[in-house]
């Protein structure tokens, strides 16, 4: 079961500080995020990215943006 | 990769500080105020003159520049279907924020925008300025770090998202029916300058067109010139701060190729040289910045994508411009306004107040 973030409704910069403080705090190889924009859903995934991660899914779910990072 | 957004890479973030950093300097060329190609809150502040809700003769221009900002976005977000109203996280408080931001702001003489083009037309003094913006966001992180947070936003309608956007098209349309005119400073309901910086203005058309570009690209982009300096502080991430970086470089070298470099710390165009208040001013503002999550123009963008909250920044702003011409906060060339020195302190305080109230965990 995959850690869960929802940082739907909360501006820049809290989603990426939750992805990577759920990075550092569950050093779980996978993380769901939820994002309700299009410019988190980049910074999450550059952030991700650069800790390690890849984003293995982004998708699009009603408004919201679904995203899964798995450990490299 | 998470888009196909060309705009988010790399590349794209310093093609749009590019092509800002050579449109800024442009703009001064065709009539814009030196160093204040574009200026966010420069321009919010002539605004407010232009709608007469402060005096200052000198600082009245209704400037379309910001008019475009928003509308650029919001054509970018409509097209690309980020138009996404949103709001209620802790609208009151980003009111606040906004005032606070100007008053710093204008107590340095430019936002972050303006900071960074003080700084390519060879004003030193900016560099004290941009010192105080570092300190400023470093402060912010701070709070993020301890939980900082203003809460969630929730969807909003399609009419509130495009409250500021209408706002914008009206203050348009009473431009093109209020021109300037000749040796008058009024027009209908319009307030005009008959000198200083509310005097010197580019062209409507290519103002308007500028913006309504920059307004897109930024959009596009996620330029933040806030989110530059916080990103490479809580992150090590250099993405917005690469853009922030083409912007000097770009009005750099413009400048010296149009002529308009002057080094030099005495003289610069609409700036006092009292070194700690220029530092200090920008702290001020570069906190409230962070707190509120974005940079003055940046807040422009995110209205545009129908961000009800951080219009209410933007309002904030042209409240905290108002007060800060009547109440006389506002430096000058000729140095600080009687009450800026107290009004940058309590503003630091009050945003660290609300530094505090609001470390929670969501």
């Amino acid at each position: 079961m995959a850690h869960k973030v929802d940082a739907r409704g909360l501006s820049c910069p809290q989603p990426v500080l939750l992805t990577t403080e759920a990075i550092k705090n569950t050093g779980q190889s996978e993380i769901e995020i939820l994002v309700d924009n299009q410019a988190s859903r980049e910074n999450v995934g550059r952030a991700a990215e650069s800790q390690g991660y890849q984003v293995a899914v982004s998708e699009e779910m009603d408004e919201d943006f679904r995203i899964v990072i798995r450990k490299k | 990769m998470s888009s196909r957004n060309i705009f988010a890479t790399l590349a794209g973030i310093v093609a749009v500080g590019v092509i800002i950093g050579i449109l800024a300097p442009l703009l001064q060329y065709l009539g814009n105020p030196g160093n204040m190609g574009i200026c966010v809150a420069c321009f919010e502040r002539d605004i407010a003159g232009a709608i007469g809700i402060h005096r200052a003769a000198v600082v009245q221009y209704l400037r379309p520049e910001i008019l475009g900002f928003v509308l650029g976005a919001l054509a970018a977000g409509l097209i690309f279907k980020e138009f996404k109203p949103s709001g209620g996280s802790a609208p009151m408080t980003r009111f606040v924020l906004g005032m606070v931001a100007m008053i710093g702001a204008l107590v340095f003489l430019g936002c972050p925008w303006r900071a960074a083009l003080r700084l390519a037309g060879g004003d030193g003094n900016a560099v004290l300025g941009l010192l105080g913006l570092v300190a400023g966001v470093y402060i912010g992180t701070l709070f993020f770090r301890k939980g900082y947070n203003l809460g969630r936003s929730y969807k909003q309608s399609i009419a509130t998202g495009l409250m500021l956007p209408g706002i914008m098209l009206g203050l348009l349309a009473l431009r093109l029916i209020f021109p300037p005119l000749e040796g008058e400073d009024k027009s209908g309901i319009l307030f005009y300058s008959l000198s200083g910086p509310g005097a010197a203005y580019a062209p409507l058309a290519i103002a308007l067109a500028i913006g309504l570009g920059v307004g897109f690209l930024a959009q596009r982009s996620r330029f933040c010139t806030m989110g530059a300096i916080r990103d490479f502080i809580l992150f090590r991430q250099t993405h917005l701060l690469a853009g922030f970086l083409a912007l000097v470089v770009a009005a750099f070298v413009v400048n010296l190729a149009l002529g308009q470099f002057n080094p030099g710390f005495e003289d610069q165009p609409v700036a006092h040289n009292l070194f700690f208040w220029n530092f200090f001013g920008m702290l001020v503002a570069g906190l409230a910045f962070a707190l509120a999550g974005g940079c003055p123009g940046r807040q422009l963008f995110m209205s545009g994508e129908g961000n009800s909250d951080a219009a209410v920044f933007v309002l904030g702003m042209i409240m905290g411009a108002a007060l800060a011409h009547n109440w006389g906060l506002a430096s000058s060339p000729a140095g600080l306004g009687d009450n800026g020195a107290l009004a940058a302190i309590i503003g630091l305080a009050v945003c660290l107040a609300i530094g505090f109230a609001n470390l929670k965990r969501t």
